[in-house]
């Protein structure tokens, strides 16, 4: 029974990965979490660097969707069975099976991103989120006008405390009296798919009187926006930022601004550099010191933001850079009340 | 938040939720209910949910129009119904087996359309405030439950249906084909999951995507069962379910003493509170006799 159903999910992987391999040509797999490369969030950010890669590096890219959390394990090793030049794990859920993984198959490399392994043969890509996040924090604070703001996360772990923790320190800067109202979606990875309920809490939030959140949800993502939509009428406008991608077109100018993480340019320098044969395993961070992560600033919020405001938040993001601010990190928190 | 408007009070932003997300629950459940009653096992509700949730957005999408959406959806939500009718009532297969495969044929098959349709795999274009319901689909829930209530105690078709769950053998005796009624229920079980699913895609959010029923046709199926198949309980066990998620919603973040609640602890206190009313206050429920049991005749 085992043995014909391993049997079954090796024939089917192997239907679904099928690629016929040249000689000199370089091959990417890249495997996506369960958002999907249409979560308009972090995988599209994912998949754009892969593509791009693609058209510019002229590589091949294979990019796989996971459909479910057990299905990270097989599809990286179905991936590194290919012997794929360089292998892309998206999302701090598959950290685990990159660990397992990559000791299998030690001549092979490995990039995996928002979280560590550390083995010779994986480079890790770690994005600085609450710095991105204490910036459209303070950008909240200084385009509400109640005073209050709202945090919508997806799923309810340390990566999304992260956001909450910066963007909560990033509001209190400018505003000491800005209170924030923090909902999670879920504790399941189900929750990065629930944009009703995302909908749903936005809404209970925009009611009880805040008037800007920053979603770091996933597709959930995606009910605030709707929300934003609904309870701006009469004059009252209610703010929405975006998270990962660039997502100030979803609603034009409801969109505050959107903290940017840019994964789409740390896949595409992986690539580039792995295939000029420079793959370094070992851990690279992202921050705002090398724009890894931003605020996004284009013709859809060109007037929300106004130069004052981002005369205020390019100073910040300098004193940041300059160490003059200590961003509030949920992650030392976390590993200092751990050694405690 | 100069003025104060009655309705945007807390109870009745409360209210408002709480029906809100009872919506698609009370039509699944209904849904549900006449499959069981009719003694088919529906587990897969989530799927046909999914599939309405899909063909909704996609519908809606093309003409422009919800109810255009809506009606796709129920037609969808039907003929997927009827691939899993003629498994369980045609070939008699196990309805908790075919049900679960028919779950597992929808969260694959949508992605699958979508990319057809519109090259991307995670979800359909967001559709224009002007082409989404405003709350027609919370009112018609409710429209729905009066007309099954009806159909119910007042028609030969209600007592049919409830026959055929019960005692098929006498409905079969009386001269009714068993398995016509069934076939029909399950077919109606499936317009109005699809009905759900529309409420979902195209009035409670702005487009289909993946997986986004998120269990809520195993919610409705549990309302089938703390409702003892009945259809006003069924559907007041929604409204609780939906009232219970819509307080777990507005106590997140709340601090209790100047303590923060973790957000674990307030999101399974719907969970709780079902357990306890099971437990405590439902009674005794009992299915209807023939459930799950393919009819043959003898």
């Amino acid at each position: 029974m085992i043995r014909s159903s391993r049997l079954w999910i090796a024939l089917i992987a192997g239907l679904l990965l099928t690629t016929v391999a040249k000689a000199d040509e370089f091959r990417v797999g890249v495997v996506l979490d369960r958002g999907g490369k249409d979560d308009k969030s972090f995988n599209a950010a994912a998949f754009k660097g892969g593509k791009e890669a693609e058209k510019a590096l002229g590589i091949t890219l294979k990019t796989v969707e996971a459909s479910d959390d057990n299905s990270f394990e097989p599809m990286l090793r179905s991936l590194s069975q290919k012997k794929f030049d360089l292998i892309i794990a998206v999302g701090i859920a598959q950290a685990d099976a990159v660990k397992k993984i990559s000791a299998q198959f030690p001549q092979l490399k490995y990039a995996l991103i928002d979280a560590q392994v550390d083995a010779p043969n994986v480079t890790s890509l770690l994005f600085e989120e609450h710095e991105g996040s204490y910036l459209v924090g303070a950008a909240a604070a200084m385009a509400s006008k109640t005073g209050k703001l709202g945090f919508l996360g997806g799923v309810d772990i340390p990566l999304i405390r992260r956001f909450q923790m910066g963007y909560e320190a990033g509001a209190k800067k400018v505003n000491p009296k800005a209170t924030v109202v923090a909902n999670y979606v879920g504790v399941t990875t189900e929750a990065w798919n629930n944009p009703t309920k995302g909908r749903e809490l936005s809404l209970s939030q925009y009611d009880a009187g805040v008037d800007v959140i920053f979603a770091a949800a996933g597709a959930s993502g995606t009910g605030m926006f709707d929300a934003a939509e609904e309870r701006s009428k009469g004059g009252v406008k209610k703010f929405a930022i975006g998270c990962d991608s660039n997502q100030n077109w979803i609603k034009p100018g409801l969109v505050l601004t959107s903290m940017l993480k840019r994964v789409d340019t740390a896949v595409f320098s992986t690539i580039d550099s792995a295939k000029k044969g420079q793959f370094v395993a070992g851990t690279k961070r992202f921050g705002l010191q090398n724009q890894g992560i931003d605020y996004a600033v284009d013709s859809f919020n060109d007037k929300l933001l106004t130069s004052e405001m981002r005369a205020k938040l390019d100073l910040l993001k300098k004193e940041i850079i300059a160490g003059k601010i200590k961003v509030p990190d949920y992650y030392s928190k976390r590993s200092k009340t751990a050694q405690n | 938040m100069d003025e104060q408007n009655w309705y945007q009070s807390a109870p009745f932003q409360l209210a408002a939720s709480t029906f809100r997300l009872a919506a698609p629950l009370v039509f699944a459940a209904m849904g549900g209910l006449l499959s069981e009653r009719a003694g088919v096992i529906n587990i897969a509700l989530e799927g046909f949910m999914l599939m309405g949730a899909f063909a909704a957005a996609v519908g809606a999408n093309h003409f422009a129009d919800p109810w255009m959406g809506a009606l796709i959806a129920g037609g969808v939500g039907a003929a997927f119904a009827s691939i899993y009718a003629v498994f369980v009532i045609q070939y008699r297969a196990n309805q908790i087996v075919a049900g679960t495969a028919m779950n597992f044929l929808a969260a694959g098959l949508t992605p699958f359309f979508c990319k057809i349709l519109f090259d991307v795999s995670g979800s359909t274009p967001t559709l224009p405030i002007a082409v989404r319901f405003g709350s027609e689909p919370i009112w018609g829930a409710w429209i729905l439950l009066a007309l099954l209530a009806w159909l119910w105690r007042s028609t030969s078709v209600g007592l049919w249906i409830r026959f055929a769950g019960e005692h098929p053998q006498a409905l079969d005796a009386a001269g009714i084909q068993v398995n016509r009624i069934r076939w029909a229920s399950v077919a109606a079980s499936g317009v109005l999951a699809g009905l759900a699913g529309a409420t979902l895609s195209v009035c409670l959010s702005s487009s289909f995507s993946r997986s986004m029923t998120a269990g809520r046709g195993f919610m409705a199926l549990a309302a089938v069962i703390f409702g003892k198949w009945r259809p006003v309980p069924t559907a007041l066990a929604c409204l609780l379910f939906g009232f219970l998620d819509a307080v777990q919603m507005r106590l997140q973040g709340v601090q209790i003493g100047g303590v923060g609640v973790p957000v674990q602890f307030i999101q399974i206190l719907p969970y709780i509170a079902t357990v306890i009313v099971l437990a405590g206050f439902i009674g005794k429920s009992r299915a209807p006799r023939s459930l799950g049991l393919p009819f043959e005749k003898v």
